[in-house]
């Protein structure tokens, strides 16, 4: 009975899911040594990189850590608008 | 015989290392092991005690390393155990008086005569770790299901991994399956996706620990509750078998079953 009522009553988010995502976080942040400020450094500089060769979306662009196991990755959505123009 | 060297160890402070070794260290001498018990822990010496072995210390870890005394002086035979021995820390220097090197150089010496040899890692990342991690062939990292231990956990496993002493498996300590179930504390299952380790036990929380530590005798040999079936189950699986994780939720008793009938058990 008090199940039902725990379940019915956690929709909002449990204190142990809120700790996980929490969690989650932070232990990406630990591993690869990034501050959420030095990752919107690495989103700015890898942007202006990208945008020498190619027109790019900057509003659409998705870039995420995501952990798998034990191993972190970087995941890069950008979405290409047209060729940039040549300087040369 | 050639002892493994196991190393029990955890990052942050208060988690239940010192139980666990003492725990792990009587059930496998219980299964007709010889075990050595290392307390590493220098100037905070608590496996003595644990053990309820305090009254018997005349030579320390320091002493051996030292020269003040031979390896077998130091070694202290358990009362209830007889193949359990502990060698216990100083209490009065501090972790600089130990090497990593001092510390393979002694497990080498040990490990002809040995089954295993359970080092009680200090908390923390520095010397006193590196000592007591420096001679593992094995690494058990304890945690509890707390944001703070879980972090710490996460970042020696990562340590361990750098210095190339294996994955490492993990011991979830204090575990209260009520607050699982009432979603007010991150699963087992939870805490192994998050830290992506192979998993050695889960010890539920279990007012026998707190009794066992006064009456200086570990439960997973005096104990009847569930904290004394996880550590032996623990024991067990070192040893290689195949033991199915308890089912800590099923498992209510008498009273609680009692209570439940009229409502008021919740579970």
């Amino acid at each position: 009975m008090s199940n039902f009522l725990d379940q019915l009553f956690s929709r909002k988010s449990s204190s142990a899911s809120q700790a996980k995502d929490r969690l989650q976080l932070v232990l990406i942040n630990d591993r690869t040594a990034l501050t959420p400020q030095a990752m919107e450094n690495l989103k700015d500089d890898l942007l202006e990189v990208l945008s020498r060769y190619i027109k790019i979306d900057s509003r659409a662009v998705k870039i995420d850590l995501t952990s798998q196991g034990r191993q972190q990755r970087l995941i890069a959505d950008i979405p290409i608008t047209g060729p940039q123009k040549r300087k040369r | 015989m050639a002892a493994t060297v196991i190393t029990i160890t955890s990052g942050k402070g208060g988690v239940g290392k010192t139980t666990a070794t003492a725990n792990i260290g009587a059930a496998l001498a219980n299964n007709g092991q010889k075990v050595v018990c290392i307390d590493a822990d220098i100037g905070l010496r608590n496996l003595d005690v644990v053990l309820g072995l305090e009254n018997r210390i005349v030579y320390d870890l320091v002493d051996i390393v030292e020269g003040r005394c031979r390896l077998r002086q130091a070694m202290i035979r358990d009362k209830h155990t007889p193949e359990l021995y502990l060698i216990p820390s100083a209490q009065t220097r501090d972790k600089t008086a130990v090497s990593p090197s001092d510390m393979i150089r002694l497990c080498d010496e040990l490990r002809p005569d040995m089954d295993w040899i359970i080092i009680d890692s200090p908390a923390g990342i520095e010397r006193g770790f590196r000592n007591a991690i420096a001679p593992a062939d094995e690494i058990i990292v304890v945690t509890n299901p707390e944001i703070s231990a879980v972090r710490d956990a996460d970042r020696i496993i990562g340590l361990i991994e750098a210095e190339e002493k294996g994955p490492g498996q993990l011991i979830i300590n204090r575990l209260n399956p009520k607050m699982v179930q009432q979603k007010n504390m991150i699963s087992a299952e939870d805490v192994v996706d998050l830290l992506a380790v192979r998993l050695l036990g889960v010890v539920p929380e279990d007012k026998q620990i707190i009794i066992s530590t006064n009456n200086g005798v570990p439960v997973s040999i005096d104990g009847t509750g569930l904290a004394g079936e996880a550590f032996r189950n623990i024991a067990r699986r070192i040893q290689g078998e195949t033991v199915p994780f308890l089912d800590l939720e099923a498992s209510k008793g008498i009273i609680k079953r009692f209570t439940s009938l009229f409502g008021s058990g919740g579970n």
